[in-house]
């Protein structure tokens, strides 16, 4: 399909991308069922392709991506339980979707890393962009550097653990799940939180709206000695514990079974 | 959407015309209706770099319109000279797009004034070391047009365009040059809601705008603070509280470049910093364009402003 602009002629294929059509392109080096494949000259759809033929179609277990390049959409709707590394940064959208995998990135990621992640760990070693772990269901997100705006809005499990820092509007319209922020929170935090809880090691630049100091409580101490014993994180800071006040939205309005529906 | 981008070398001149075609083009999704550049090249004491356009790409090409451009172009010229200043060169890139070098130590109002008193003239910048370049396209067609890949400068910014509020033309187009204010340009990722409130004001204080785009106000709101006597930080960060809405802009001068983001951090920005360079876009992906290993770059978080100097 032809677009034409003044003069000039603009190529799309039928669905507006300038991507053509891709084959997986069985560029890996497999050694039983591990694998290992670079993707520095690979689109990302080839990227995409080449990890769900490894994982689906020819049982490998763990998958090496060299040369990421900060692409974006890498990784997404992977549903199966594997070991997969990045050597390197990844772009928007990464690991969306993920049912099950074990991932660790060896870089940093850019804006909606693991939005909608089902289950299974991600381990980011450098820095987030905002919107990480938004919309969040269950699994573990670890980012050890530090993170962008509205970590895990619209979160509804899982737990999310940021070793440095985390920008404005952390937790913004969070559902359930947890949040475990080791530096400092920008403006903002918990706004709009509907449930769940917010762990700050750091100073709190400003509450949102119906973001409040909860009582904090042994099961609080045993999940975050937990994780972090799990992620070989060290020892854990001294957190503050931030709930919802339940103040902003009518509960009282719902019946029980309306708040199962809603929640 | 909308991409930005921006480097500055630690290190003297580089390519930045190449660099800057290679990390818009990457962005080329974030908006493919137009690109344009502001590149900072090393210009001369006496003279001064003057780009302007007569007409769209896009516009239709009627049974006249070669003689009306040509009638223009020689309107132009000659209040060029009325203003009193000295055409060294004059180079025409496209049919509609031109690049004149003069000597000139008048008031750039009165030579931006007398050359848009031309029908269908636009001045894209005036500067001793800027020059906007803006076209319909992706970054590659408008560099390769005007011969970006060869512009040695030492920083400069770029913006790809999705028109969304205003029209796919050039007058729409990224980035702004600060009317009447040498050698400052902006590209903006974002939306001001307290655009008219500003235009209004800023027309109080005898500024022009050539288009409807909220962007501009920025370019000219930065270059008036500085004409007061603030810095380029000190203008940008009275930017936070003054303008209203979601953005990350960057400014450049002549001698400087800064980003800022607004206080909710709604628009992205990826930093990486070297001894080398700095470089910045919307998107990781438009660095690795010009750094190809493995970096370590970070979000500037809400209400930052920071800038870089020569």
């Amino acid at each position: 399909m032809d677009a034409l602009v003044g003069e000039r002629r603009i190529s799309y294929d039928a669905r507006g991308l300038s991507e053509p059509n891709a084959d997986v392109p069985h560029v890996s080096e497999i050694a039983g069922t591990s694998a290992v494949f670079d993707a520095k000259d690979l689109t990302t759809r080839q990227i995409n392709l080449e990890l769900r033929s490894l994982i689906y179609e020819q049982g490998i277990t763990d998958v090496t991506v060299r040369n990421p390049g900060s692409k974006h959409s890498i990784g997404v709707a992977i549903l199966h339980r594997a070991n997969i590394t990045y050597e390197g940064s990844l772009g928007y959208f990464a690991c969306g979707l993920v049912d099950g995998p074990q991932i660790t990135i060896k870089g940093r990621v850019g804006w909606s890393s693991c939005e909608n992640m089902m289950s299974g760990t991600v381990v980011v070693e450098g820095n987030g962009g905002s919107l990480t772990g938004a919309a969040m269901r269950g699994g573990d997100l670890v980012v050890k550097g530090r993170v962008g705006a509205r970590t895990g809005i619209d979160q509804k499990g899982g737990t999310i653990i940021v070793l440095d820092s985390v920008g404005s509007t952390t937790g913004f319209m969070m559902q359930r799940g947890r949040q475990i922020i080791c530096g400092d929170a920008g403006p903002g935090l918990g706004d709009s939180m509907y449930d769940g809880a917010i762990y700050v090691g750091g100073k709190v630049k400003s509450l949102g709206v119906d973001c409040v100091p909860g009582e904090w409580t042994d099961a609080d101490t045993e999940l975050i000695e937990r994780k972090f014993r799990i992620y070989g994180l060290g020892t854990p800071p001294s957190f503050q514990k931030f709930v919802c006040g339940k103040l902003l939205y009518n509960y009282d309005n719902l019946e029980p079974s309306e708040r199962r529906i809603v929640l | 959407m909308c991409g930005i981008a921006g480097i500055i070398y630690r290190t003297g001149a580089q390519n930045v015309g190449k660099d800057m075609i290679a990390m818009l083009q990457s962005m080329k999704h974030r908006g493919p209706d137009s690109t344009g550049y502001a590149l900072y090249g090393p210009g001369a004491k006496d003279t001064i770099v003057l780009r302007y356009k007569l007409a769209d790409a896009n516009d239709p090409r009627d049974y006249e319109f070669a003689d009306r451009l040509a009638k223009h172009r020689k309107q132009v010229e000659e209040r060029i000279a009325q203003a009193g200043a000295q055409i060294v060169k004059v180079e025409a890139e496209t049919d509609y797009a031109f690049r004149v070098t003069v000597r000139y130590a008048g008031d750039l109002k009165t030579l931006a004034d007398l050359i848009e008193d031309v029908p269908m003239a636009e001045v894209l910048s005036i500067g001793h070391t800027l020059e906007i370049i803006k076209d319909l396209g992706d970054a590659e067609t408008v560099g390769g047009q005007y011969g970006l890949d060869g512009f040695m400068g030492t920083h400069g910014i770029g913006h790809v365009r999705m028109a969304t509020e205003s029209d796919v033309d050039i007058s729409g187009a990224h980035p702004y040059w600060a009317y009447p204010f040498a050698d400052v340009a902006v590209v903006h990722n974002g939306q001001l809601t307290n655009y008219f409130y500003w235009r209004r004001r800023l027309e109080r204080n005898g500024h022009r705008f050539q288009s409807e785009c909220d962007s501009e106000i920025i370019a000219v709101y930065i270059a008036e603070k500085m004409s007061e006597g603030a810095t380029l930080e000190e203008a940008m960060r009275a930017s936070l509280e003054e303008l209203d809405g979601v953005f990350t802009y960057i400014c450049v001068t002549g001698d400087a470049l800064g980003v800022c983001k607004d206080e909710l951090a709604a628009k992205p920005l990826v930093l990486f910093e070297s001894d080398d360079v700095v470089a910045m876009a919307s998107e990781e992906i438009a660095i690795r364009a010009v750094i190809d290993h493995e970096i370590n770059t970070y979000d500037p978080y809400e209400s930052e402003v920071l800038v870089w100097t020569l």
